[in-house]
């Protein structure tokens, strides 16, 4: 299968470009704070609660807020049904992505509570850990959960021998390589990794690469996760 | 209790680190002693023990004829699992594998799995009906850190040590597992701009802060796993690529002498 054709990828994309992104903030009514995220075919809700009482009681930190986070995937979201409940994939997602976001809450303001994350993929397309995560973020600023800063997420694949932005299923399928990232950006500026996975192959100075495409694309999906947020809350004049 | 004893420890280990010193005299690129031994089980079809300073860790590998994977039907199957069990820590419990078990087992098998270690078309039985699975089980017994590198060397050198049953399922005769890659885990503390490789567990109580970067026997990197909260830096990054890739050949010379 030819997965570059006179220098774009099968859905016309350039190599540093990303898929059509869409994000909406406190869409959830139930919620402290919610996202509705699309990335490609990717279609994820997050939701926050708390900080609240933990259950079960023994969880407590005394000196800080817990956090836990469930990636889980509907039985509907992929080409063959899904079992629903968690399988040994969304268990290591899930660990990894809320070590993405731990450093980054500011949870030593919320003794004995929790803040728990819930991410459902309805539709997955690659990149599922990479939407979740940026949908998670936007749904903690909405619950106004205090941060410092925002988590951001893309994957780069390689994909017959060149490094490409946010693949899509046939590159992350047919690819050389995967690596998810997830940075921290403050005042506007990437201030350091919280998630980053990889398998395939890749040399050191191809890694080195991925990372900065990685942090071009970061940019620009951290640019609508701020519209969506103002949007919520600012109303819609005030973006330019 | 644990917990003030976890604090004693950890102060140890920073007022150390301020001396620019790791707890057990290592260098802060040095690895514990590494100890490999095969064929220890009889029943296995390939097995390993290995001990990396005091941790300890079984892998026994396992064969049998499956059904290929509908997109692969003429490759074997690599099937990675790790137990985590209570005698090998006072913090394991009984019961189904917790996420850092699956953790474990799932960083080992990318390892195994993208330096495309084993060859899996040559064990393919029956295209699209008959080929072999490999089942890798991880068996901690002692965890004094980083079971993570232990695990993945006891796998590489186990599966080295493989011989496919092939007699006893009447599949022609018995040949050993074709291998053709030997990927090598190398496991780092990160905390600030310190990098400590091979943490013991002590060191461990600063925050279970790591990055596993596998290479191949190319220097090719073929899987990373960044595990726990912790905000990782540019630069701590870079310095744990090279730094990987040159444990990673000391540590693959031990496995040419088995």
């Amino acid at each position: 299968m030819e997965l570059i054709v006179d220098g774009k990828r099968l859905d016309g994309r350039g190599f540093d470009e990303l898929r059509p992104i869409k994000i909406e903030a406190g869409i959830l009514n139930r919620a402290d704070g919610s996202c509705y995220l699309e990335m490609g075919g990717n279609k994820v809700v997050a939701a926050v609660y708390g900080p609240r009482e933990v259950h079960p009681k023994h969880l407590e930190d005394p000196s800080k807020a817990i956090i836990r986070y469930r990636y889980s995937m509907a039985s509907f979201s992929v080409e063959e049904r899904k079992r629903p409940g968690p399988d040994r994939r969304s268990i290591e997602i899930s660990k990894v992505s809320r070590e993405a976001l731990e450093p980054v809450i500011m949870k030593e303001l919320f003794p004995r509570s929790s803040i728990d994350i819930f991410v459902e993929v309805l539709q997955a397309d690659a990149g599922s850990r990479t939407a979740c995560l940026n949908a998670a973020s936007v749904a903690l600023i909405d619950a106004g959960v205090p941060m410092k800063g925002i988590v951001t997420s893309v994957a780069v694949a390689k994909v017959e021998g060149f490094l490409v932005l946010d693949p899509m299923k046939d590159e992350d399928y047919y690819g050389e390589a995967d690596v998810p990232f997830a940075f921290l950006i403050r005042n506007g500026k990437i201030e350091s990794i919280t998630l980053l996975q990889m398998d395939g192959r890749l040399t050191v100075d191809e890694l080195k690469s991925a990372l900065e495409l990685a942090k071009r694309g970061a940019m620009k999906i951290y640019k609508l996760q701020r519209d969506a947020i103002l949007k919520r809350y600012v109303g819609e004049e005030v973006i330019e | 209790m644990n917990d003030i004893l976890m604090e004693v420890r950890k102060d140890y280990v920073l007022s150390k680190l301020r001396e620019g010193e790791r707890i057990d005299g290592r260098s802060f690129d040095e690895m514990r002693s590494i100890e490999i031994k095969t064929g220890i089980i009889g029943k296995a079809e390939g097995s390993a023990y290995v001990k990396l300073g005091n941790t300890q860790v079984v892998v026994g590998v396992k064969m049998q004829i499956g059904e290929p994977f509908p997109d692969t039907p003429d490759q074997g199957i690599i099937i990675t699992n790790a137990e985590l069990v209570p005698l090998a820590s006072p913090t394991f419990e009984p019961g189904p594998p917790d996420e850092n078990a699956i953790e474990l087992a799932r960083v080992v098998d990318r390892g195994i799995r993208h330096s495309e270690a084993v060859d899996l078309k040559r064990l393919c039985v029956e295209e699209g009906e008959k080929v072999w699975m490999v089942f890798i089980d991880i068996w901690a017994l002692d965890d004094d850190g980083n079971l993570m590198d232990a695990s993945a060397l006891a796998a590489i050198a186990a599966l080295l040590n493989t011989t496919v049953p092939a007699e006893r399922f009447e599949v022609g005769n018995d040949f050993p597992l074709p291998v053709r890659d030997l990927p090598i885990a190398v496991t780092s503390l990160v905390y600030g701009d310190w990098i400590m490789v091979d943490p013991c567990r002590d060191e461990l109580s600063v925050g279970r802060n790591t990055i596993t970067i596998t290479t191949d026997q190319s220097d090719n990197v073929v899987s990373i796993q960044k595990s726990g909260p912790f905000l990782l830096s540019e630069r701590a990054f870079e310095g744990v690529l090279d730094l990987s890739i040159r444990k990673a050949r000391e540590v693959r010379g031990l496995l040419a002498e088995i």
